[in-house]
């Protein structure tokens, strides 16, 4: 039998018990949804996933699309298997029923989207995309727009895209030259260059949406010039008919490591007389109605990169279950049968290493997910408030621990297969291109740790991160109660404690000394948070685990509980402990990088 | 034309069963239930003779306790219109099970039953043809394709020669072998939809049916574990142990 795609006992742990997805289903919105249907969403999307993705990974993979001069060709098993999401109403199956969608909780659209990123996540980015597209346009577009763009888009009819880089300004927005030209019809006309912009074009949708970030002809300078534009391939007739093509052109296709399933384009807007453009909201908000988008990509992102982890892990776990070779130091009779590599410490270590981050990297994704759910559909004002200050904080990390570790389980994941795991015959190499992309996209690692040290900590008198530390010794308090956990839960404190002794020195070094300097070691500082955050999400595992073994569960439950535990113990021995270094060389202000003179390179 | 399609809910394939410590029974504590392979068939040939046109409505009975409605669910998901739970307790022999769908035909009278030829957790490929006795109505088994034509329906089955094609006059039975069809998958959609078709439920007793069981289960054991083998010295010594140990020879 095949490596299961996920752990399907894991998701349901993540769901049920960690999250307790089931508390939400009170609110009015979810209440056509329960246990049964969640249930039954999950199997469809673990169904197309085995029969319309998986079947083809490597395919995509060695059949990266081309462009003809006219139109971007690729295999049609993509096509297919957009078809059969959208078929299954799986393309947006979080949106209000009245605009396509099921109204499923976020939890549970997140794990109906795990099994089909885990299959084929580079052929998801297109549906990912879209959403994020349609969920700005309806937060922030008049109610023309949202009739005119966001219902085709929830049914699959369009594709959506965020076009904001450009050749010379990618993480720098505040350098963007794409410019728009106000018209007597109220409409717009962009002109300008965009480059990696994922999506960019296909013949996959009968017409792209792009979201484009340009400059009105007058506007500030900086990031408070910037406005968001409703850009289409094809402009749309009053009846929902398409119109004439708008002037966007592709000028070519970029070739990538990894995700070579979704085109990642470079776009000319107005070649000709200019693109025809929409502004959304007003003019010169268009970053922040951008950031709408940004910061659930981010969450995307990072829930990408933990999939992946995920679903490496359980390939390396079933080889190395599965593969006889070598024997175990003690055993000197060289004709004894050789053990399956699961028996060595070493393999064992690699194996835990991967369950550590990639669990608790998804963990984390889920409880970012959970609170964009509360931000909108928590009962009361309070609940939401909370649930935003929360998610705001926690963004950055959200976005690149997941980013980071995850690759780096897939690395231990190649690393398990040894030479096999080298070679496109197993698929964790490709997993390892594809997730690489995941610390650069949406912001980079270090703009994350800037955007952390720098922004999130400090603003609103710090509210989001006593928000975040509070929830953190909450979560320690309760398994101060479980005997087994507590020297854990002690072990977790003194990293708060040294996490929070760290961030009062930097902020107040912020108030005194060079800000290049306070802020150079900013992502060792974004690695200890991220560390102590996923160490949290450990010990919150760790107590549903403990409490469920409390109460004698069936052999194969109490194997997977007991897994838990020692996946938890592993984060805490193996990793938790780096934070003191990393403390160390924060509060030294060490100056080793910021210091190094070019021309000693 | 209406069809009836008889579903049952079992431990999902994918799950490794395990015998309870006792030996009384399977072990169904916190595990996977699913539709039973063989009845998702059913459905799927059912739902296509709708979509063709054949078939005017499937309607999908299921008997069982009320976790049995769960699978009625799918099955409306899946295209049936209606369904029916008839309420039973604990384990229900096949011949109860013919006698309760009997009592279903009796109500509803279909053109067509389809069953699954076996379920995968008692595997005794008995109810569609005892209900074939009961009912007094043809039947054709292990059907891997399955045409109607007028008031006829055309039977290939599956049997150990090959492929054997019956003409049966309706109302008939078939029961489904595999390769029949491939069942599609529920939509998200339809899912939500099935909640609000109509289900209805009865009681062994509203279709005069005596539930008394006539079969014990004695004791539920695992298949021996395979012991590992050993190297022998030479050929003398490997026909020796095939003859008098393992007397295969």
């Amino acid at each position: 039998m095949p490596a299961p795609l996920l752990d399907r006992r894991d998701l349901e742990f993540m769901l049920y018990e960690l999250f307790d997805v089931e508390q939400c289903l009170s609110r009015e919105r979810y209440s056509d949804h329960n246990r049964e249907t969640i249930d039954a969403a999950l199997d469809v999307s673990q169904a197309i996933a085995e029969k319309y993705f998986l079947p083809y990974r490597q395919k995509v993979d060695t059949h990266q699309p081309t462009f003809d001069g006219e139109k971007v060709q690729m295999i049609p098993e993509i096509q297919q298997a957009l078809d059969a999401v959208i078929e299954a109403g799986l393309a947006s199956p979080g949106a209000d029923y009245e605009l396509g969608g099921m109204q499923l909780p976020a939890l549970a659209t997140s794990a109906v989207f795990a099994y089909l990123n885990a299959a084929g996540s580079t052929t998801m980015g297109y549906i990912g995309l879209t959403n994020a597209n349609a969920n700005l346009i309806e937060a922030h577009g008049s109610e023309e727009q949202i009739r005119t763009w966001v219902e085709p888009q929830r049914t699959g009819r369009f594709a959506g895209t965020m076009a904001m880089s450009e050749p010379g300004a990618g993480s720098s927005l505040a350098d963007l030259t794409t410019s728009a030209v106000p018209q007597a019809d109220g409409t717009y006309r962009i002109t300008g260059n965009k480059i990696w912009i994922s999506g960019g074009d296909h013949e996959l949708s009968e017409n792209i949406v792009h979201l484009v970030l340009a400059r009105v002809k007058g506007a500030p300078k900086g990031v408070k010039g910037i406005s968001l534009f409703i850009v289409p391939k094809f402009l749309v007739n009053e009846d929902g008919s398409l119109g004439a093509r708008n002037d966007v052109q592709l000028a070519g296709l970029f070739h990538k490591m990894g995700g070579r399933g979704q085109t990642s384009t470079a776009l000319n807007f107005g070649e000709k007389d200019g693109a025809v453009g929409y502004l959304v909201g007003e003019e010169n908000r268009g970053l922040m109605y951008m950031f709408h988008m940004m910061n659930e990509a981010r969450i995307m992102v990072g829930t990408m990169a933990a999939t992946t982890a995920l679903c490496g892990y359980q390939y390396s776990l079933d080889y190395a279950k599965e593969r006889p070779q070598g024997r175990l130091p003690s055993s000197k009779d060289p004709l004894s049968p050789p053990v399956n590599i699961i028996e060595h410490a070493d393999v064992k270590r690699m194996l835990l290493a991967q369950k550590a981050y990639a669990e608790g990297a998804y963990a984390l994704c889920l409880l970012g997910t959970q609170l964009a759910d509360d931000e909108r559909t928590a009962p009361t004002e309070a609940e939401r408030a909370t649930a935003h200050e929360l998610l705001d904080f926690l963004t950055p990390i959200i976005k690149s621990w997941p980013s980071e570790y995850g690759p780096k389980a897939n690395y231990y994941a190649i690393q398990v297969l040894g030479g096999s795991g080298y070679v496109n015959e197993h698929p964790v190499e490709l997993m390892y291109r594809d997730n690489r992309l995941n610390p650069i996209h949406e912001g980079t690692t270090g703009i994350q740790s800037l955007d952390l040290l720098a922004r999130k900590v400090p603003q609103n008198k710090l509210a989001g991160y006593r928000a975040c530390l509070q929830a953190i010794g909450e979560t320690i308090s309760r398994a101060q109660q479980v005997a087994e956990l507590s020297a854990f839960a002690g072990e977790l404190q003194a990293s708060v404690d040294t996490l929070n002794s760290t961030t009062e020195f930097l902020l107040g070094s912020m108030l005194e000394q060079d800000i290049d300097l306070v802020l150079a070691n900013s992502v060792k500082y974004l690695d200890m948070f991220g560390h102590v955050v996923i160490a949290w999400m450990w010990l919150k595992q760790a107590i549903v685990a403990a409490e469920a073994l409390a109460n004698s569960p069936h052999d194969a439950d109490a194997a997977f509980y007991r897994g838990k535990l020692q996946a938890m113990r592993y984060f805490f021995r193996y990793e938790l402990p780096e934070t003191e270094v990393w403390a160390q060389l924060l509060r030294r202000l060490d100056d080793t990088c910021l210091g190094m003179h070019n021309d000693w390179f | 034309m209406k069809v009836l399609v008889a579903v049952k809910r079992v431990v999902d394939y994918n799950v490794k069963v395990r015998a309870k410590a006792d030996g009384s029974d399977v072990d169904l504590n916190n595990v996977k239930m699913a539709i039973n392979p063989f009845c998702e068939i059913a459905v799927e040939e059912a739902v296509r003779l709708k979509e063709a046109g054949t078939a005017t409505e499937v309607v999908a009975v299921s008997i069982g306790d009320k976790a049995c409605q769960e699978q009625i669910r799918t099955a409306l998901a899946l295209g049936a219109d209606r369904g029916i739970q008839v309420e039973t307790e604990g384990a229900v022999e096949p011949l109860v099970v013919a006698k309760l769908l009997k009592g279903v035909v009796e109500k509803e009278e279909p053109q067509l039953v389809i069953l699954g030829k076996q379920s995968i957790d008692g595997d005794n490929n008995q109810t569609g043809q005892m209900l074939g006795a009961l009912a007094g109505m043809p039947q054709g088994t292990f059907a891997s394709e399955v045409v109607i034509d007028g008031d006829k329906v055309n039977v290939t089955r599956e049997v150990d020669g090959g492929l054997q094609t019956v003409a049966l006059n309706l109302p008939a039975i078939v029961t489904t072998d595999l390769r029949l069809n491939e069942p599609r998958y529920a939509s998200l959609p339809n899912i939500m939809k099935a909640k609000k078709k109509p289900l209805d439920v009865f009681s062994p007793a509203d279709l005069g049916v005596d539930v008394t069981t006539h079969l014990t289960q004695v004791s539920v054991e695992p298949p021996a574990e395979r012991q590992a083998g050993i190297k022998v010295e030479d050929v003398d010594q490997l026909l020796d142990k095939l003859k008098n140990e393992a007397k295969v020879i």
